[in-house]
């Protein structure tokens, strides 16, 4: 072994970096300031969806309550009228809550859920300085309407909206 | 026991009573048919196809009958196709096949028709989770329909069929159960099927609709969710839901129910009673509960509720600690030691009875029970037997019901003695009116409102209706309190307590007699030593008064009175009542979901019931209270726990026997099997596993000296020209606190009424309708008439508890400025 051998071999290891410095792209997000997407599937902060027309797809089942392994749902629900209508059909979700501090964002609510109406979104960003903000409502969890009118509950014309469950494509992705 | 019939089903030898259904007969063997018609307690009627299995049959030669053997074993013929399980009959030598591909297909193909128009709407039905059509579309369904799912038909959802139920067109499966069990079971035939084909539906054909006091039973046996309760309605998912076991307290038959609770955000985040359901007891309710058990727990909910002691100062009742209450009303009490009374109902469980018939003892004051009807020392000497169930009461059997309309009065015996008639036991019903067992009695003696004890003594004469008593196999006599008061009351109960030991009709099982109380535990109470008192009025004038689980202000006038005059009025109560207004001392109890407790039906069955929900605020067992209380008097009661105190009164009163807790506890076999896994046998009704309580022996049974008292004889009240009779009689649903309260009852409570004959009220001058003024002892109140045809003429009828206090018959008189 030459003397100059550990240079030879130090400097062709450098050269690998100046070379990856100079032609490839960079794979550091400057988080928070810069945020990653994130994948089709991933499972992040539930949202409650709602219809085109601003009503509820949440019919207070409970299935996904039901499905929940950690137990962290809630459901209560209570009686549509046309005057009041929060969804269609009979029946709405009049309490919902999702301890995020218990779910283990595993998605078996979303897969529960005969309207397709939890579903866990992108928003992975959640902190909490009590137990109590760990619980998210209704209020939170609904997904946030186009325009005042298509807020709920509301009035509507009697007799339209009177099936709970509506028919679905197979949901493939 | 009837004879046994061999048969083999899935291979599987099997042996069940004759004339039992193949479907019953595999349950008993544990086999499992489909079944979603068919239900344990209604007869037979194939409707639905789902039952259908193989069944081959034994040939027999035609010239000689033997079986036909083939290599030493019958030779079997199996039918070209499917027959149904449920309509045939056991018999020997049948083989049954239920899981070959022959039946497996039939039974597939019936849910698939079944599921052409149903909506599948499970996630918002409140039948979801414990319904039999979706567990046995999971168990044998197809799991792809060949139907076009655009077909399907779309009907009305939610129609009333009374203020209680909803039907559910598209859901109904058209079994009729609901039909039958009105029909056959509980005798009014109040639903029916409209229309035909595709068009059937279940309707309602009485005013008002659903009229039966048993119509929460047809949700319970609904294979499906067509029928469900208005006060159920998305309550919550059945898995959801806890399950204690109670005992109902709203009669003295003693059903025995369970709470389902669950925690709600609505409620603040308390545990509540979402339901009530009622669990198997063949020997008390069988499977089935009335309207006002299932409906008027709501009473124990509320803002009016009391949850806190408070003391009367400067005129007000002012909040206070327990022990400043308790420690004020001992003083008074024993600054008025001489006047001591302690005044409790039936509403109150063996444990706070015996605490405060010990006070009283102790203290030296009276026991009076807060009741218009008297004998209970009776039923404790020639009570029906332990062992008795009415279920068991047929052919050759009498019963006899005396002054008392069970319908109106206790529901679920009407139901069970109405069935015991079915089976062929000669009923009797005597009653000044046309009640509604009359339609299935063998014999009615209308006797006139004074006449029960001549009625009775007329059983020693000799007469058909007579012998048919005195010869029967077992006879048990139903007397209640219609027209009569505390005396007259006591005095029908010698008079068939003497019948019935004279017939030899006394200490055994289905023999003896039974109250019709007003109150769930006024038998218990009677066996604690509380007696009631013929005039209230004058036991309570000036005296110190602790009262316990009643309401004597708000039901009589003349009471509020007597406890205006009264040194000093303690009470303990659940609710806000017009007494806790008059208290001096408010103290706050627990209702019977809060607690843990004991009660003695009609039939002297002790059953015990648990805690299901938080007590609210700081409210406590009554038994605790009067534990208190005694201790701040000076003496010593025991009030830790429901437990030690039911330990001490069964070491104490004789008739308990060192009963304890465990006993209670025991469950037996029950047939049918009802309330596991498999709902779609005998519908949503819980399973028995928390005990069926344990009958106390009368002292006719035990082997005691049975010394019947003398019977009074009273004089007849005759009124006079301008003078009519008026006379008490008791109804469901009334303006009691737990009715009233419970708000959901509320259209079928109705109004104050004076019944009366149709010439009485032309003699008196009303009409239907009017308004009038009746005066008697002091009462006097304005009511509207209603004309009946069936109440005998001369004679005005006042429901108790429904505003005008009456106790006993009385001399009225009608007429007067009417106010309004």
């Amino acid at each position: 072994m030459g003397v100059f051998d550990p240079i030879i071999e130090l400097s062709k290891g450098l050269g690998e970096t100046l070379r990856s410095f100079l032609t490839e792209k960079t794979v550091t997000y400057q988080y928070p300031e810069e945020k990653r997407p994130v994948r089709p599937r991933f499972r992040g902060r539930h949202v409650l969806k709602r219809y085109d027309n601003g009503l509820e797809k949440c019919i207070g089942c409970s299935l996904c309550a039901a499905a929940c392994p950690a137990d962290a749902i809630f459901v209560e629900a209570s009686e549509n009228t046309d005057d009041k209508r929060f969804s269609p059909g009979e029946r709405y979700a009049s309490t919902y809550e999702i301890n995020m501090l218990r779910c283990i964002y595993c998605g078996f609510c979303e897969d529960a859920c005969p309207t397709e109406a939890i579903v866990l979104g992108d928003n992975y960003e959640l902190s909490f300085t009590s137990r109590e903000q760990a619980i998210y409502g209704k209020d939170m969890l609904l997904e946030p309407v186009a325009s005042e009118n298509m807020l709920t509950p509301r009035k509507v014309e009697v007799g339209i909206y009177t099936r709970s469950v509506p028919e679905m494509q197979d949901p493939r992705d | 026991m009837s004879k046994q019939v061999n048969l083999t089903i899935n291979g599987k030898q099997v042996t069940a009573p004759e004339g039992m259904t193949v479907a019953d007969a595999a349950k008993l063997a544990g086999i499992d048919i489909p079944v979603f018609c068919h239900h344990p307690k209604l007869e037979p009627v194939g409707m639905c196809r789902m039952c259908l299995v193989e069944i081959g049959r034994p040939m027999r030669d035609r010239n000689t009958g033997q079986f036909v053997m083939e290599n030493g074993q019958p030779k079997i013929q199996f039918m070209p196709k499917l027959e149904t399980a449920c309509t045939n009959r056991v018999e020997e030598g049948l083989v049954v096949l239920t899981t070959t591909e022959k039946a497996v297909d039939g039974q597939r193909g019936t849910v698939e028709f079944l599921l052409t128009s149903h909506p599948l709407d499970c996630p918002i039905c409140d039948k979801g989770g414990e319904c039999p059509l979706q567990n046995l579309t999971m168990a044998h369904g197809p799991g792809k329909s060949r139907f076009n799912y655009n077909e399907k038909q779309h009907l009305d959802k939610m129609i009333p069929l009374g203020e209680l139920i909803y039907l559910d067109r598209e859901r109904c499966i058209q079994c009729a159960r609901c039909i039958r069990f009105q029909d056959e079971v509980a005798g009014e035939a109040v639903l029916g099927f409209d229309d035909r084909g595709r068009y059937t539906q279940i309707i309602s054909v009485s005013d008002p609709g659903f009229d039966s006091v048993f119509s929460g039973n047809t949700t319970d046996i609904c294979p499906v969710g067509a029928l469900t309760t208005t006060d159920f309605r998305f309550g919550a998912r059945p898995w959801e839901l806890d399950a204690q076991a109670s005992i109902c307290t709203q009669c003295p038959v003693g059903c025995n129910t369970t709470l389902n609770i669950r925690r709600e955000a609505k409620a603040g985040g308390e545990v509540v009673v979402k339901r009530v359901m009622p669990r198997q007891n063949e020997e008390v309710n069988e499977i089935w509960l009335c309207d006002k058990g299932r409906f008027t727990y709501h009473y124990t909910e509320g803002k009016e509720r009391l949850t806190k002691p408070m003391v009367r100062r400067d005129g007000k009742l002012a909040r206070a600690s327990w022990d400043a209450a308790t420690k004020f009303a001992a003083e008074k009490f024993n600054a008025h030691k001489k006047d001591f009374v302690v005044l409790a109902s039936g509403r109150l469980s063996n444990e706070d009875l015996f605490n405060l018939k010990s006070l009283a003892d102790t203290a030296g004051g009276e026991a009076i029970l807060y009741s218009d009807m008297g004998g209970g020392e009776l039923t404790q000497l020639v009570g029906v037997g332990a062992g008795t169930n009415l279920g068991r009461m047929g052919k050759g059997d009498a019963i006899l019901v005396i002054a008392s309309d069970l319908y109106e009065e206790a529901p679920i015996w009407w139901l069970r003695v109405k069935q015991a008639a079915d089976r062929g036991a000669t009923l009797i019903v005597a009653n000044p009116r046309t009640t509604k067992l009359d339609r299935f009695a063998k014999y009615h003696i209308h006797y006139a409102y004074g006449d029960e004890i001549k009625t009775i003594h007329d059983f020693g004469k000799k007469s058909r209706i007579s012998d048919e008593f005195a010869k029967a196999k077992n006879a048990v006599i139903f007397y209640g309190s219609e027209g009569l008061g505390v005396n007259g009351t006591s005095a029908l109960a010698s008079a068939c307590a003497v019948l019935l030991k004279e017939s030899g009709h006394a200490g055994n099982a289905n023999n003896g007699l039974i109250g019709v109380w007003q109150r769930a535990n006024d038998q218990g109470a009677f066996e604690i030593g509380f007696r009631p008192v013929p005039n209230l009025e004058k036991a309570l004038k000036g005296k110190a008064v602790y009262i316990a689980g009643a309401d004597p202000v708000g039901d009589d006038p003349n009471l509020a009175k007597a406890l205006e005059s009264a040194k000093f009025v303690a009470v303990q109560e659940l609710r806000e009542t017009a007494t806790t207004e008059i208290a001096d001392v408010v103290l706050p109890a627990q209702a019977f979901t809060e607690r843990e407790g004991t009660f003695v039906s009609g039939e002297r069955r002790v059953q015990r019931y648990h805690a299901a929900v938080a007590p609210k605020g700081d409210s406590k067992p009554d038994y605790a209270i009067t534990a208190m209380l005694a201790k701040q008097m000076g003496v010593i009661l025991q009030g830790t726990s429901a437990t030690v105190v039911f330990d001490i009164l069964s070491n104490s009163v004789e008739a308990f026997n060192e009963l304890s807790y465990d006993a209670l506890a025991q469950v037996r076999e029950q047939w049918p099997i009802v309330g596991r896994s498999d709902m779609y046998y005998g519908g949503t009704t819980y399973e028995n596993t928390k005990g069926m309580g344990v009958q106390l022996l009368p002292m006719a049974q035990a082997g005691g000296t049975v010394r019947i008292p003398k019977v009074r004889k009273e004089a007849a009240l005759r009124p006079k020209e301008k003078e009519l009779l008026a006379v008490p009689a008791n109804k469901l649903y009334d303006l009691g606190v737990t009715v009233r309260t419970a708000g959901f009852l509320d259209g079928r409570i109705g109004e104050m009424m004076i019944s009366m004959h149709p010439s009485t009220a032309k003699k008196f001058g009303v009409e239907d309708g009017r308004k009038v003024k009746i005066s008697f002892d002091g009462v006097s109140a304005e009511a509207p008439v209603r004309l009946d045809e069936t109440v005998a003429s001369g004679v005005a009828l006042i429901r108790r508890g429904m505003g005008i206090a009456i106790h006993e018959p009385v001399i009225a008189k009608i007429g007067g400025r009417v106010k309004s």
